[in-house]
């Protein structure tokens, strides 16, 4: 029964999103305000009924109901209740329907957040939104039903995919998947601008808050995947191009590279039209990296086993939504106004200009090295591969660039810097930063390396720059600083605490795969691994084979630590789970390989030097957004609360008003 | 000139120069790091250059393990429907490695026609192939020779 009234509620969905699509551009294309009115209580409505759907099949997750397919393949009665949650998105059906309440969250946010914007642009926002919503109703609807069901039902789940049981399946999609569809509403406000034909200030100080609340949460889940690979994949290694994470890197990429030409477009009122392009880009990104991840054709630790119907499906939704704005974009971009005065080199819009070149070439490299493999096969050139050095020689070349102009970001005015001006301000942290940059690598890890030189040099300039220029803002004053300022010296302090974690994990630590007995040790980066012996441990739907390695330095116990190698009862798959020793200046990672004759094991010890600084450094960038979020700029009260009903009047007032989120 | 017109000129310029510098760079590493992918027929049948990197794909042949005591050597063979070749790996098997499972491994081709792999990978999931291994087991003369549990898989 509750999966019926799931499977209900997502045909009333699609009837709600298209009410809040069609109604509402008919109202616009016919001059007809009341139509208008429509796309609120829509969206309103169709979140209620994903909301609905969702706690569905979250209940039919809960209550282990194996009548349903779905939640047959991917759980188990003996899987604990939070791993039993995770599983509602842990595969295919369940994913897109998160993805889809998540995208129905954001229109009903956009709701609430806008009631002060003039009723056109709402109302249009949420029709855009709302066509993005039929789509993938449509196709869950006619591919990827999740609440299709099966009689009799089986008496036990096939299981969780072991892989996924680990507390990142809880957090990593939901937050990966709101940034992904946060891009949707900077989306649906580029083609509002396209429609209504004006990017004004008023327009981008509404877009901006939007798109920085989409990075953020971008950010914090590329973070968290890339931690818990780490933790879970048991090889090491923080990043592996994989095609999938490249799916979710280039949508960060060109949306990091939007909100900074957003900044650029409100302030001088230029690069109108490359702003509603990049808007349009990070967006179609995003639903590339849905196909990508989807359609089965990646080779990949993501791919799942899917049938070509639907990967056809997303193809032609991605060329829709893609060639389609990109026709209007063609059509009514060039009637923007365009700003007349040249953009200096040496000013902050020079800058900006030159960040914005650096990210999208940069997204541009991913995407060639991850959609090639993919056209060749198509082209029967042969199925092939691009590995990993190709994207780090080429990325390398392009953020290095890119990291030493965040230096000059806060000290860059608009318009135009004097050259003393920049020399005298940011002599200190150039010195200080290359004193840093030799004296790092060679007292913590005992290089002096070029890379490793050169990226402690570079992260360390983005960080001390930053405080400069906040130690400067304040000096003998009681000043308060806006938070947006705050905001982005903090992003830009965490740019720098990656890349000095990057360069400093990348290369200089060590790895030994070796065959260890118990008693036997081994010692890396000054630490003495030994092997104390294993012991066998019961999980809760699994047996795990848990092994004991002591680390000292000198004759200091540093800390015992417990990989382990966990067979799971009800596929028969085996996972190593990783022990970790942490410490903010490296860690060092243990995981078991096989079992050999005579008690011995295969063993791969890991020297991670500075690797939590990469992760820091992402929460840092992070939360800076979160603090520029949360600026009182974005939120100050209007004066007028309720529109007036004249739509003319409107209009004509909109560039004027306040501006909400 | 208007200003606006060097504008869009310096803008334009940019671009070019930054697309330039991508697509040399990217030219480079492309050339040095396309993997292709073999399957042990091709290999057998001698379409494959020695001593170049590819992957092989192919299902980890039945009785072929076999490990030395004193380090972490192993060798075994992966077979598609119609040949097999040897693989010689020295480090950690990754969990899903077991006979009759499919794998992918990187390396090169030797002039015994042994293939040393640097790098062994399995998908963490048993009933999931990789495409290209599925392929690879797809094409063979003897018309299919998936394992029946992997054609009973969604």
């Amino acid at each position: 029964m509750i999966p019926e009234l799931g499977h209900l509620a997502l045909v009333l969905a699609l009837m709600m999103a298209l009410v809040q699509s069609l109604w509402p551009l008919y109202g616009l294309a016919a001059g007809r305000p009341i139509y208008m009115r429509l796309a609120a209580p829509a969206a309103l409505g169709q979140f209620l009924m994903l909301g609905v759907a969702f706690a569905a099949l979250a209940w039919a997750f809960y209550v282990n109901d194996f009548s349903v397919v779905y939640v047959a393949d991917n759980s188990n009665t003996n899987l604990p209740w939070f791993y039993r949650l995770g599983a509602v998105w842990g595969a295919h059906e369940g994913s897109l329907l998160l993805w889809m309440t998540e995208l129905a969250a954001w229109s009903l946010a956009v709701v609430l957040a806008s009631r002060s914007l003039p009723r056109e642009v709402s109302s249009c926002v949420l029709a855009v939104m709302g066509l993005v919503s039929v789509g993938f109703l449509v196709f869950t609807l006619a591919t990827s039903n999740p609440f299709t069901r099966q009689f009799p039902a089986p008496g036990q789940g096939r299981d969780l995919n072991p892989l996924l049981q680990d507390p990142g399946l809880v957090f990593h999609p939901p937050m990966l998947y709101m940034g992904y569809v946060g891009f949707s509403v900077a989306f649906a406000f580029a083609i509002t601008a396209l429609i209504t034909g004006r990017v004004d200030s008023a327009w981008t100080r509404w877009t901006r808050p939007w798109t920085l609340a989409a990075w953020v949460f971008l950010t914090i889940g590329i973070t968290l995947g890339s931690w818990w690979a780490y933790n879970e994949l048991g090889w090491g290694g923080w990043w592996f191009w994989d095609p999938v994470e490249n799916a979710s890197f280039m949508p960060w990429l060109v949306g990091t590279a939007l909100i900074h030409s957003l900044a650029v477009t409100e302030k001088r009122g230029i690069f109108q039209s490359w702003t509603v392009l990049l808007a349009i880009t990070a967006f179609a990104l995003s639903l590339l990296g849905t196909f990508l991840v989807r359609s089965g054709v990646l080779i990949s630790v993501h791919a799942f086993a899917t049938d070509p119907a639907r990967g056809v499906y997303i193809l032609g939704l991605l060329a829709g939504v893609v060639g389609g704005s990109l026709l209007l974009y063609a059509w009514r971009a060039p009637r923007f106004a365009t700003g007349t005065e040249p953009v200096a080199v040496l000013s902050r819009e020079g800058l900006l200009l030159l960040n914005n070149i650096f990210l999208v070439v940069a997204a541009a490299a991913v995407l060639i090295g991850t959609l090639y493999p993919i056209l060749a096969d198509g082209l029967g050139l042969g199925r092939l591969s691009v590995g990993p050095p190709y994207f780090n020689k080429v990325f390398l070349p392009l953020t290095a660039p890119l990291v030493l102009l965040v230096g000059g970001a806060a000290t860059m005015a608009w318009k135009r810097t004097r050259p003393v001006v920049l020399t005298s301000r940011l002599w200190l942290p150039a010195i200080l930063a290359v004193l840093v940059g030799v004296g790092l690598p060679l007292f913590t890890v005992g290089t002096h390396a070029v890379v490793a030189v050169a990226g402690c040099a570079l992260g360390s300039w983005a960080i001390l720059a930053a405080f400069e220029d906040i130690v400067r803002r304040t000096r003998g004053r009681r000043l308060k600083l806006p938070r947006q300022i705050i905001g982005m010296t903090l992003a830009h302090v965490g740019v720098g605490v990656f890349v000095i974690g990057v360069s400093l994990v990348s290369g200089f630590g060590g790895e030994r795969d070796i065959r260890m007995r118990p008693g036997q040790s081994l010692t890396i980066a000054g630490h003495n691994v030994t092997f104390n012996g294993i012991t066998a441990q019961q999980g809760p739907n699994y047996v795990a084979q848990v092994g004991t390695f002591t680390l000292r330095q000198g004759d200091r116990v540093v800390s015992r630590i417990h990989p382990a190698k966990r067979r799971y009862d009800d596929s028969d798959a085996v996972m190593t789970e990783s022990g970790i020793d942490r410490d903010v200046f490296g860690d060092i990672y243990v995981s078991l390989g096989d079992s050999l004759e005579d008690g011995a094991w295969s063993v791969r010890v890991y020297n991670r030097p500075f690797v939590r600084w990469i992760w820091a450094g992402g929460f840092l960038a992070a939360l800076g957004g979160l603090l520029a979020l949360s600026d009182k700029r974005y939120w100050r009260r209007r004066r007028r609360r309720h529109e007036p009903h004249d739509p003319a009047a409107a209009a004509r007032g909109h560039a004027r008003r306040e501006p909400a989120v | 000139m208007t200003r606006t017109r060097r504008r869009r000129l310096l803008l334009v310029g940019m671009l070019l120069v930054g697309l330039g510098a991508a697509a040399a760079l990217g030219l480079s590493a492309f050339r040095q790091n396309l993997l292709y992918f073999h399957q042990p027929s091709q290999i057998v049948a001698g379409q494959v250059p020695v001593n170049t990197r590819f992957r092989i794909g192919g299902l980890v042949q039945r009785g072929s393990v076999q490990r030395h005591g004193h380090d972490l050597t192993v060798r075994f063979a992966v077979a598609d429907c119609d040949a097999s070749v040897p693989v010689v790996f020295n480090g950690t098997l990754p969990d899903l490695f077991r006979a009759g499972q499919g794998i992918i491994a990187y390396g090169m081709l030797d002039k015994q026609g042994v293939f040393e792999a640097d790098q062994v990978l399995a998908k963490h999931d048993s009933n999931y192939m990789s495409p290209d291994v599925a392929k690879a087991l797809k094409t063979g003369q003897k018309t299919n020779c998936m394992p029946a549990r992997m054609q009973a898989a969604r």
